[in-house]
């Protein structure tokens, strides 16, 4: 054996550009894309509105997007296996009537009502699991009935008023509406994120070196940490001058990024990706795809049941109009705007975040230069309408 | 021979709806041998290697290891029992990477996360003793070309240890270097101890490996033959149905 080095051709610095263009075309630049639209996305509303950066705006975006972010996220794991929840929306709905009705009106403890919706939430994507999986019918077309009947649950259990208040002194709603991180708390979670990040950069490095495979050099590795620590100091630092990090929108990105993890570096993660990529290819390898295509769309009914609970704290209330149509399709948007692929097997956790940052700050940007909300819904689907017009580019480029 | 086959099939037979894809097939593999199965198209060699790597499941009949009755419900099944297959379209995840194809459904684990450099090195170890050249081991298999594919399929078959290898019309997108370099591959194979089962619908390719030749004809075993004694007439014929 030769070992790897002779195989690794060198990069040819002047190819550098044209290698770009083709992962520009293929997609292989992962959220970097995105990164770029979130940022022109800023500049143009803070030069348009000088209040639009300010730290008070950022802290209310980042909150506002929490919710809808978390039950994007489940949108992701759902479109990397090549399926879709339609009825994320209204699997939010009825968590949110859930947990507002069984801790006002039937005086359950506030955590039971929540851990019920969120099994409710569960127990639906476990049957939307076995419908797909026992009889191959296309997810597209059941998670429209799925919308249709727990839409109508949620009306039930909210009764004729069709709206019931939650007590502002409740933990969860004091969660979501006016909890922020202490900034000596915030600091001490981000160091050691980038303490941990760092070390097993390292660490992996250096089994790599110790392996005799492709290393990245030190500096490489030096920047990515660096990078990472300026962009956390820098949220942290900005957002506390004015209230601090939302314990909700902590919450949202602390689940991003552990799907990341396990997205990336489990076994269940792999499959995903293989079952979206090519399911019978999987299955042949020995992947268990049924367990996988069910445990997806338990994991994305849960994530939309809990997107709703914290929907209902940030509210203080729920009623018919909690997860409306509207949030199901805001959620599905952030994901493929995020740059998750709807074709399936691609794309990445964080797309929930990048994707509902970039419409959470055209919908607030917009706003503030009192836009109404018929301005609001054209955008926002022109950029969707982009994103996917980029997906099936990328995907055509890829299969060239 | 009197040894024990390492897998055998009693009376299998498959249809899909009216089409019999496989109709009382008896058909033995034993260690240390090369078996070719040839037959024109839509003779089932694709089912066969399909019941025996439990991808496909027999309407009737037995698949036996080691002499004993065994029920492969599924790939995994019959990897667990040491049968794995390149099938013919490879069945590779195009947007996996090859190291992600290599040991998909069987990845190596450390402290409940992937170890990517284990596997990474053990990619380059196994791609290395295939002589076979891949730019890079991090690239989507998308962007490898067909014989690169294969490569992979086949690699990925050795990583088990498998007992039994059954390769799917391996060389149906191979030049004739590829071919000769695989053959090579296939005779390590069974110097290795492996039991080896090589579907083609080309005879040339495989007499020169093959120990035996057994000849599918619509679903049924139209006759076997020592491949150092068979004449490429006989076969022909067999495979054919015509009458010398």
């Amino acid at each position: 054996m030769t070992g790897p080095t002779p195989l690794v051709t060198a990069q040819d610095p002047g190819s550098r550009s044209a290698q770009l263009r083709r992962r520009l075309a293929t997609g292989d630049l992962g959220s970097l894309p995105v990164v770029v639209v979130l940022v022109v996305v800023w500049v143009v509303f803070q030069a348009l509105s000088p209040t639009f950066l300010s730290a008070d705006n950022l802290v209310n975006l980042v909150q506002q997007s929490a919710a809808t972010g978390v039950i994007a996220l489940g949108v992701v794991l759902t479109l990397l296996l090549g399926q879709i929840d339609l009825s994320v929306g209204a699997v939010s709905g009825m968590a949110a009537a859930t947990v507002a009705v069984g801790s006002v009106r039937l005086g359950w403890p506030l955590w039971l009502a929540v851990l019920v919706a969120l099994a409710a939430g569960a127990l639906v994507g476990l049957l939307y699991g076995a419908v797909h999986t026992r009889l191959r019918v296309p997810s597209f077309v059941f998670t429209l009935a799925g919308l249709l009947v727990v839409t109508g649950l949620q009306l039930r259990v909210l009764g004729a008023q069709g709206s019931v208040n939650l007590p502002f002194q409740a933990w969860l709603v004091r969660f979501c509406q006016t909890a922020f991180l202490d900034p000596a708390l915030s600091w001490a979670i981000a160091g050691a994120v980038v303490v941990l990040y760092g070390a097993a950069r390292l660490r992996d490095r250096a089994r790599r070196v110790a392996a005799e495979l492709s290393a990245p050099s030190l500096g490489s590795v030096g920047l990515r940490v660096g990078a990472l620590a300026v962009l956390l100091a820098v949220t942290i630092a900005y957002l506390g001058t004015d209230r601090g990090v939302g314990a909700m929108f902590a919450l949202f990105v602390g689940l991003v990024a552990l799907t990341d993890l396990a997205l990336r570096r489990t076994r269940w993660g792999r499959s995903v990706r293989a079952v979206g990529g090519d399911a019978e290819a999987a299955r042949r390898a020995g992947v268990p795809v049924r367990r996988v295509l069910v445990s997806a769309f338990v994991a994305c009914s849960t994530l939309a049941a809990l997107g709703g609970v914290l929907a209902a704290g940030r509210l203080a209330a729920a009623n018919q109009a909690t997860g409306a149509p509207e949030v199901a399709l805001t959620a599905i948007a952030a994901a493929v705007i995020g740059g998750t692929s709807m074709y399936g097997g691609r794309g990445s956790a964080w797309s929930a975040l990048l994707g509902i940052l970039v419409i959470q700050s055209v919908s607030t940007g917009l706003t503030l230069l009192n836009q109404d909300q018929a301005v609001r819904l054209v955008v926002t689907g022109l950029v969707l309408g982009v994103a996917v017009v980029v997906d099936g580019l990328q995907r055509r480029a890829r299969e060239s | 021979m009197s040894r024990t086959p390492v897998v055998s099939l009693r009376g299998v037979s498959r249809s899909f709806g009216a089409a019999r894809a496989l109709v009382g097939i008896d058909l033995d593999v034993h260690a240390h041998e090369v078996v070719a199965v040839v037959g024109d198209t839509g003779a089932g060699k694709s089912s066969l290697v399909g019941v025996l790597s439990g991808a496909l499941a027999p309407d009737e009949g037995q698949v036996l290891v080691d002499g004993a009755a065994v029920s492969l419900t599924d790939p995994a099944a019959a990897r667990a029992l040491g049968i794995a297959a390149v099938f013919q379209d490879l069945a590779l995840c195009a947007n996996l990477d090859v190291v992600e194809n290599l040991f998909l459904g069987q990845e190596t684990v450390r402290g409940g996360l992937l170890d990517e450099v284990a596997m990474e090195k053990e990619a380059w170890r196994l791609l290395g003793g295939l002589a076979a050249r891949v730019p890079s081991v991090r690239m989507p298999v998308a962007a490898l070309s067909g014989a690169q594919r294969r490569s992979v399929a086949i690699a990925r078959v050795l990583l088990g240890e498998p007992r039994v290898v059954l390769l799917d019309e391996p060389t149906a997108s191979l030049g004739l270097t590829q071919v000769a370099e695989f053959l090579t591959l296939v005779e390590r194979l069974r110097e290795r101890g492996h039991a080896v089962l090589i579907t083609s619908h080309s005879l040339s390719d495989l007499q020169a490996v093959a120990d035996r030749i057994v000849v599918l004809r619509l679903g049924r075993t139209n006759g076997e033959f020592d491949a150092d004694k068979a004449s490429y007439e006989d076969l022909l014929a067999a495979m054919t149905g015509v009458p010398r």
